[in-house]
């Protein structure tokens, strides 16, 4: 790791001065992904500002029936909170889906957003990136793309976001409140990631200094019809070839109101919203979920190694909603691969 | 209290911003640790207080030999700063049990040869702490899943799950801290 100072932060105030007072510094929350890419010489800030201990990580229900999640809680509190299970059990088993008990145990629902892809060249200073390094290249594109996006990808950047918890996110349709120099405000959070574009360096919507401070999630929270399956190359401990996040309302058979997102396919949590208003209306039949599935990869486009991705796609996307339809899938503490 | 690491690779380099106080409770004793910000709570643990039973693998969170428990909760002591930590407790393996007095943990992992090189154990027998406290894993399967960030090289993941099912079964909770003098 290069050198650096250090500062923990005593307030959301004191925490935004203290970035803007700091060309090249950065938040650390959990630590988990930074400090990890700081090692790798990936990331190299010359100033860390700790936020970590400011009370940001509260769980609680808001007026409107949401729940906020505060950016500093963990990511195992989150999953485990008595509300999250009741509530948004999607969000509880993304959540469990991803890492290992001792990371979830320190990243932080903020951090979790914030972290970057694991594209094997971003974190190869040998190799040209445009993420790491605007400009010099994108090694992917005709290299070794086995984990790579099919969906949004650009002529500079094929990374995919790392995420499981933000699959869930983006079928759940929380705000991401933030705070920075020019004071408070909300983000839709699809609108929070962002495509690769010709700007593969910018990650998210972020102005520079802002700070997350928590994730107000809606109401609505479709706890009774909902699947989040993840595939990988490993049972557990592993990131996601291909994650779907499939939420439904039922009135009977007939699909009343539907949300479908996937992990591991695109730079940003790929919420197909074109896919949900096709569900709306239709029965929840094997016919109508191969047809939204075959228009979710409509568009796709395999990069090589990952042509793979295309078919598990339309196959995931498909036993997903089968799944959610017959609503077998419950909050748990443990997300086993073995779920039907 | 040693407050420099014993390996020093400062040679020849600009000098570093003035280190910072930490204290740690470390086992139940109170350290205050003169280090540099950049120093993670795994390398305060061995190279500041020479506390090498927890272990130093792949160094970026992906293997679970470092993990260490902070205010009981398992975490992986490479990818957290020291200064992360002020005022905290934490418990390595040396805080479990003696050699005169094992944890039952470790009892059990001899019983049911949970190891062959022995190098990922201080990390399985802290993390399997942990997933005590956590009281979320009951059965083999939820354990082998809640067990998953720690990876055996010699594969000796069935005595693993023998030992720390045999723990779980016994309803040993939040196993009270055993200190050396």
């Amino acid at each position: 790791m290069n050198s650096f100072t250090y500062h923990r932060a005593t307030a959301i105030g004191d925490a935004v001065q203290e970035k803007a007072e700091h060309p090249g510094s950065a938040y650390i929350g959990g630590g988990t992904n930074l400090l990890d890419l700081m090692k790798e010489n990936v990331e190299r800030p010359t100033h860390l500002v700790s936020v970590g201990k400011l009370p940001l990580a509260a769980i609680e229900s808001l007026p409107d029936g949401g729940l906020r999640l505060g950016a500093m809680a963990t990511n195992a509190d989150t999953a485990w909170h008595e509300d999250v299970k009741q509530r948004y059990p999607l969000l509880n088993q993304a959540i469990l889906a991803g890492a290992s008990p001792q990371l979830r145990n320190m990243a932080t629902n903020g951090g979790n957003l914030m972290q970057r892809t694991r594209c094997y060249y971003f974190y190869d200073l040998a190799t040209p990136c445009n993420k790491r390094e605007p400009g010099s290249g994108c090694s992917a594109i005709g290299g070794y793309n086995r984990i790579h996006a099919i969906l949004g990808t650009s002529e500079a950047c094929i990374a995919t976001h790392p995420s499981d918890m933000c699959v869930a996110l983006a079928a759940l349709a929380p705000s991401v409140r933030v705070s920075g120099p020019n004071g408070e405000r909300s983000i839709p959070f699809e609108d929070f990631h962002r495509l690769p574009g010709n700007e593969p360096e910018k990650d998210n919507t972020l102005e520079p200094g802002e700070l997350i401070l928590s994730l107000d999630l809606p109401a609505q929270g479709f706890s009774k019809n909902f699947s989040y399956l993840k595939l990988r190359d490993r049972s557990s401990y592993a990131f996601a070839l291909i994650s779907v996040a499939a939420a439904l309302e039922l009135d009977g058979h007939i699909i009343t109101d539907a949300r479908l997102a996937l992990g591991g396919v695109a730079h940003k949590p790929w919420r197909d919203q074109a896919a949900e208003n096709l569900l709306k209306g239709q029965p929840a039949t094997a016919e109508t979920f191969a047809r939204v599935a075959a228009r979710v990869v409509e568009n796709a486009q395999g990069q090589g190694s990952n042509d793979f991705k295309i078919e598990l796609a339309r196959r995931a996307i498909v036993r997903a909603l089968k799944q959610a339809a017959e609503g077998t899938q419950k909050a748990s503490d443990v997300f086993l691969n073995s779920n039907p | 209290m040693i407050q420099h690491p014993t390996t020093s690779s400062a040679g020849g380099l600009a000098a570093p911003p003035p280190a910072g106080t930490v204290r740690l409770t470390i086992n139940g004793q109170l350290h205050t640790l003169e280090i540099a910000p950049w120093t993670t709570l795994l390398d305060a643990l061995r190279e500041y207080l020479h506390l090498t039973g927890t272990k130093k693998g792949c160094d970026h969170g992906q293997c679970g030999a470092c993990t260490v428990l902070v205010e009981g909760k398992r975490i992986n002591s490479c990818l957290t700063l020291a200064v992360m930590h002020e005022g905290e407790e934490i418990t390595t393996i040396e805080g479990l049990g003696t050699q005169e007095n094992l944890h039952p943990l470790q009892q059990a992992f001899v019983d049911h040869d949970a190891f062959q090189c022995g190098y990922c154990t201080p990390g399985q027998i802290c993390s399997a702490q942990g997933l005590i406290n956590e009281g979320k894993a009951h059965t083999e399967a939820e354990i082998r899943e809640l067990m998953s960030g720690n990876l055996c090289r010699c594969g000796a993941y069935v005595g693993i799950l023998n030992a720390v099912k045999e723990v779980v079964d016994k309803g040993i909770k939040n196993y009270e801290l055993k200190i050396k003098n």
